[in-house]
Order: C-alpha cells, then sequence, then structure tokens
C-alpha cells in the first residue's frame, strides 16, 4: 500500500471522502448527449464561487453606513489594489448570473427536465431564482447611489401596498419611515450572511435532488432504464472525467465573455451598472426615470401594467408575486407524456416560443417610460406569460407528440 | 459549434443604448485618455476654475500625478491650491497623499448658489462626457438669472460662467418657426459673442475638451490600466480555450 493510499484510507475510515467522489463525480453517471444548454448549471455554480469570493475582499473595504458607503466605494475603486477589478467583477457577477440561470431554467423548459421524477430539482430551483432576486435586490442598495435609493425604496413601498398591515409591514422592513442608515445596515447583513447560507443550502439541495435521480438530457429519456451488466446506464458517462474536461472548456469560454465586459463595459451602457447611480443617494430628490436593473425588469413591467384597483397597487404586487409563484406548479401543470421539446408538437413550441417573447419584451418595457401603448403592451404581454402556465394542462394534453427513442440519440 | 457560439454571443450582447435625458443633441467630447498632455491642462483648468467650489474628493493628489505623468514636486508646485498652504504649520509641506478636497463651506455656498454644490468626482460617469463636453459650451447671457447667465444643456443653472474669461460670453439667437398645429416655437440656433474672450472659439473647444478629459480620467483613474491588462486576460483565456478544448477532445474520443 502507497503512503497516499493509506492517507485516504485513514480519512475514508472516519469521513466518506471517496465514496462522495464516487457518487457525485467519478460514478456520477450522466447522459453522454448532453449539448451546449447544460453548460449553464456548472456555469451558474462558477458564478456563485465569483460572487462569494469577490464579495468577501468588498466586504473588507466597504462601510454599511448611509454616510460613508458610496465613498467607500470609490475608495475601493481607486485607492484598494485591485479593488476596481473585485468591484466590476462582483457587478457582472450579479448580471452573469442571471444570463446563466435565465439560460438554464429556459433549458429545463425546453427539455421538461422539470417532470417526474424531477420535480424537487425544479423546486429547489425556484427557490434558488428566488432567493438570487432577494440577494441581487438587497445588493443593489449597497452603493448607496440615486438609483439604489429609489430602486430599494419603489421595491419596498410595494410591502405597504398590503391591505391592513402594509404601512407597518414596510417601516418594518425599513427600519425607518424612508430608507436610510438602518435599511443599509440591515440589507448588508441580508446581503453578506443571510441570503448566501440560503442560496448555498439550496444549491446544494438542488444537485443532491439532481444526483439523486440523474440528469435529464435533451431527449428526454432515462437513461437508468437502459443499464449493463454492470448496472452502469449504457447511454450514460461518469461526471469526472468526462464532463469536468468539457465544462472546463465552457467555463474558458465563459470567461473570454465575462471578463470582456468586466474590463471593457463594466457599466454595459448603463444596463449592468445604471449611470444614474454615480450620484450619491439623496431622500430629497427623485430621480426623474426609476428604471430597476435589467434582471428584474420583466416583472417590474407586470407591475406597472396591472392598474391600481380601489386605490391600492396590491393587485400589481399580487401579479408581480404570482408569476414567481406560478413556476413551483409546472411540474403538474405539464400533463405531456413525452419531456423534451424534440418529440413534442406544435402547441407546446409555440407556447414556450410565445413565453419566450414575453418575457424579452417585458424586459423592454420594464426599462421603458411607460405610456399608454405600452402599458397596453405590458398589459397583454403579461397575460401571454400567465397563459404559458395556466393554459399548459389543456395544450399539452392535445397536443401531437413524436415517438420517444428508446435510447439517448446523436443530436 | 461556431454556430452555436454566434448564437451564444447575440444572446449575450445587450441592446447598448442609453439616452442621458435633456433636449439638447449632445456634442461630440471625443476625449482621449492616453493623450498625458490634455490630462495634464486638464488638471491645471480644473484646478485654477472649478476646484474652488466643486470638490473631487474621492481622488489623491499624489495618484493623479503618477497617472498624470508628474512628480510630486510638480503637482504640489503647480496643483495644489494655495490655501491649503497656509493652513499648514510652518515649515510643513502640504500632504500629497491628501484627498482633493476644498476650503469651502458646504452649507454657505447652498445660500450662495441656491443648491448644493456637487463634488465632481465621478460626474463624468453619471452625467458623461458628451453632455459636459456640451455644457460647458453652451452658457448664454440671460439677464434674467442671478449669475447673468444660463444654459442650454443644464437650463436654469444655478453656476455662474466660470469659464467666461476663455471664451467670452455670448447672447443667443433664436429662430421662430411654426409648428405642424400652427404653434409659434422659439428655438435657440446659434450663439453670437457679446464679449470677446481670450480664447479663439478652437482654443477654447479644446481646452473644454481637455477639461472633460480629466474629469472623465478622475471619474475612473483604473481605465488607464484596465483596457490594457483586459487584453492580455483576453489573449490568456483564448490560448487556454485551446489547450481545455484538446484536452476535451482527447478524454471524448472514447465516448460513442
Amino acid at each position: 500500500m502507497t503512503k497516499t493510499q493509506a492517507f485516504m484510507n485513514w480519512i475514508d475510515a472516519r469521513f466518506p471522502m471517496s465514496k462522495m467522489w464516487k457518487e457525485h463525480l467519478s460514478e456520477y453517471y450522466a447522459p453522454k448527449n448532453f449539448n451546449f444548454w447544460y453548460f449553464f448549471g456548472s456555469l451558474a455554480l462558477l458564478v456563485l464561487v465569483i460572487q462569494i469570493v469577490t464579495g468577501i475582499f468588498l466586504t473588507m473595504h466597504y462601510k454599511p453606513d448611509a454616510g460613508l458607503a458610496f465613498a467607500s466605494v470609490e475608495y475601493i475603486m481607486r485607492d484598494v489594489n485591485w479593488g476596481w477589478l473585485i468591484r466590476y467583477m462582483h457587478s457582472t457577477g450579479a448580471s452573469a448570473f442571471f444570463i446563466v440561470v435565465y439560460l438554464h431554467m429556459y433549458r429545463g423548459l425546453m427539455y421538461g427536465s422539470y417532470k417526474n421524477p424531477r420535480e424537487l430539482i425544479w423546486i429547489f430551483g425556484v427557490l434558488i431564482y428566488l432567493a438570487l432576486m432577494a440577494e441581487a435586490f438587497f445588493g443593489y442598495l449597497l452603493p448607496w447611489g440615486q438609483m439604489s435609493y429609489w430602486g430599494a425604496q419603489v421595491i419596498v413601498n410595494l410591502f405597504s401596498a398590503v391591505p391592513f398591515v402594509g404601512e407597518e409591514l414596510s417601516v418594518w422592513i425599513r427600519g425607518d419611515y424612508v430608507i436610510g442608515d438602518a435599511t443599509l445596515n440591515r440589507f448588508f447583513a441580508f446581503h453578506v450572511i443571510a441570503l448566501p447560507l440560503v442560496l448555498i443550502a439550496l444549491v446544494v439541495a438542488h444537485i443532491l435532488a439532481l444526483h439523486e435521480v440523474g440528469s435529464n438530457n435533451p431527449d428526454g429519456v432515462e437513461i437508468k432504464k437502459n443499464k449493463d451488466a454492470n448496472g452502469k446506464p449504457v447511454d450514460g458517462i461518469p461526471f469526472h472525467p468526462y464532463y469536468t474536461v468539457k465544462d472546463i472548456a465552457g467555463v474558458v469560454v465563459f470567461l473570454i465573455f465575462f471578463f470582456a465586459v468586466a474590463f471593457f463595459a463594466p457599466e454595459m451602457g448603463g444596463y449592468f451598472i445604471e449611470h444614474a447611480n454615480f450620484v450619491p443617494a439623496d431622500p430629497l430628490k427623485t430621480p426623474e426615470h426609476i428604471a430597476p436593473v435589467w434582471y428584474f425588469t420583466p416583472f417590474y413591467a407586470m407591475l406597472r401594467a396591472i392598474p391600481p384597483m380601489f386605490g391600492s397597487q396590491f393587485p400589481g404586487v399580487v401579479v408581480m408575486g404570482a408569476a414567481i409563484v406560478v413556476m413551483f406548479f409546472l411540474p403538474w401543470l405539464d400533463r405531456s407524456p413525452v419531456k423534451s421539446v424534440r418529440y413534442r408538437g406544435p402547441l407546446f413550441k409555440s407556447a414556450l416560443a410565445i413565453l419566450v417573447i414575453s418575457f424579452v419584451v417585458l424586459g423592454y418595457l420594464g426599462v421603458q417610460p411607460s405610456t399608454p401603448v405600452k402599458t397596453l403592451l405590458a398589459q397583454i404581454f403579461t397575460a401571454l406569460y400567465f397563459a404559458f402556465f395556466l393554459l399548459m394542462p389543456w395544450y399539452t394534453k392535445i397536443d401531437k407528440t413524436k415517438p420517444v427513442p428508446e435510447r439517448v440519440t446523436d443530436k | 459549434m461556431m454556430k452555436k457560439l454566434t448564437a451564444f454571443l447575440l444572446m449575450m450582447a445587450p441592446v447598448v443604448s442609453m439616452a442621458a435625458g435633456g433636449g439638447i443633441k449632445l456634442m461630440e467630447a471625443d476625449v482621449d485618455l492616453n493623450n498625458k498632455a490634455s490630462l495634464q491642462h486638464g488638471a491645471q483648468l480644473y484646478v485654477n476654475y472649478c476646484m474652488g467650489c466643486h470638490s473631487i474628493s474621492y481622488m489623491r493628489y499624489n495618484r493623479m500625478g503618477e497617472d498624470l505623468g508628474l512628480t510630486d514636486e510638480q503637482v504640489v508646485q503647480n496643483l495644489m491650491p494655495v490655501a491649503d498652504f497656509s493652513k499648514l504649520p510652518k515649515g510643513e509641506t502640504p500632504k500629497i497623499g491628501s484627498l482633493m478636497k476644498n476650503a469651502m463651506p458646504a452649507e454657505a455656498a447652498e445660500g450662495w448658489f441656491g443648491t448644493k454644490v456637487p463634488d465632481l468626482s465621478v460626474v463624468a460617469r453619471s452625467r458623461g462626457a458628451d453632455w459636459l463636453y456640451t455644457y460647458l459650451k453652451t452658457f448664454y447671457v440671460d439677464e434674467s438669472r442671478p449669475m447673468g447667465v444660463n444654459n442650454q444643456a443644464f437650463p436654469l443653472v444655478g453656476m455662474p460662467h466660470v469659464l467666461w474669461e476663455l471664451e467670452g460670453l455670448k447672447k443667443p439667437v433664436y429662430e421662430t418657426h411654426e409648428t405642424a398645429d400652427g404653434e409659434e416655437v422659439k428655438e435657440l440656433v446659434d450663439y453670437e459673442f457679446v464679449t470677446e474672450g481670450s480664447m479663439s472659439p478652437a482654443e477654447y473647444d479644446d481646452a473644454v475638451r481637455d477639461l472633460v478629459n480629466f474629469l472623465v480620467y478622475v471619474g475612473e483613474p483604473a481605465k488607464l490600466d484596465r483596457y490594457k491588462i483586459g487584453v492580455w486576460v483576453i489573449l490568456f483565456l483564448v490560448v487556454l480555450f485551446f489547450f481545455a478544448y484538446a484536452l476535451k477532445k482527447e478524454y471524448w474520443r472514447d465516448v460513442h
């Protein structure tokens, strides 16, 4: 026995190191037909790590104090060695997180990855998305610029639309009658510790659930149904080394895009870092046009699309919340016998296309100042967004499907 | 593979456009951060004409000197306001590492100008270079205003035209025309000088460009390095990709 092996035995007798390595990497069998869309899960994990590591360094220099926050960010940008790069990686990472997560979710929709037996993976995923939105929202207040301030003001005011307890609720959230130092301090706590813990726990649950049932694939075929004499799926390959080396190549391509933004266009024309956020927060000066960062704009457009009823904004808030809650029910709304879009009929394909178009158009409308025409458009596309989910039991049931092959295919 | 990459690229490309607001069509500042002489001239103009009221309090004197190719000695002699010297105990030299603040009391200033006088450290990032350039070129005589001037890019601005000695003073030339609804609209189309400045219009344009260039630098000193470093980072990643891709190919040879 070599010394290394003796050491590993010593560890394994006390901690399931080799067992975990095998279960999750070297003997985790993944379908061999993963395509382009299957990069985004590992990329999301990479971005999470980037955010945590850059976040730790930012926390070392940032001051969560209404009087010091804005200046401390500029201090990071100027006086901290490589502070500008750390900050740009973090701000680019925030947008990158949503880009990869949106693509990852779209992949799930396309290939029916949320369907039996992967309902819990999907639910954990939607929870991650929710936690991510909260994380991004809390983090956006920290630079204490005008958009940070007024964006938070708008969102916290949503809670005051809740009937009866709204006013008290919003004061309780802010810790003050307006967004102020107390708000900044508690948002900082949520951003750097509470939500990261929740996110990490959910990511672990998401991956454990995935490894329990095994990955879906572009054909929506269960590879575990076809096993060889050793009990290994015929169409499966060990995650390590096959997908680790493949994902490394994907990671490098992703990093090329990521650093292209971080180094050459960190503001991304005002979409990743809004211009108005370079003006320190001023409670007495409301900006002409308050727009949330791009990843929230589809939901913001829905909020604005719903007219106030009985003098209350609450219906809009409910619709916005429902747009996310409805995602949880997806596994049970889909009545199709097949998983992958490859073997589905024209109804599902059209519905999916409409969903994507609606989401993109709503995203666009959310950054625009509202006009009567744009509000009407927002209403139409909000209806279409919900139609994808609410009409799903009907159109997936009557949709024509193609026969699903026994084994996975090469494209 | 290529098709997918292109698709990915298209997805990542956002709709890059950002209206700066305000009715006026902005002039192009066309600044060049690599032009050290321009940045130095801008710094000189800023310290002499702007800093009395507008601090750039996130910037440090020595960092500016280093980035603009000036020695500490040169910065102390030419760019540190005398006010900073007078407050020092005898024999002590001004601190080159101090922040570029000014002596104007903020509250008094609010009384003098009717509004807070903003710090301009990151003004180039919130307003944009083109807006600043346009703003500094569109002051015009308007007796109805407390400072005797108004501004086309920033109507009813509280700031006086501090650069008037350089540019001169100009009055607006209006043109009246009818809209489709038959309404008469007065539009500011041009200016004509009422007082000559010490600079020709072309010289003034250059001076304003240098000043804006300096503000763009002050807005983000890291901009001087970030493009240069970025090129190497991307190049490294492109090379790394070929190795990563070759490794993937090698492993995947036995997957059928």
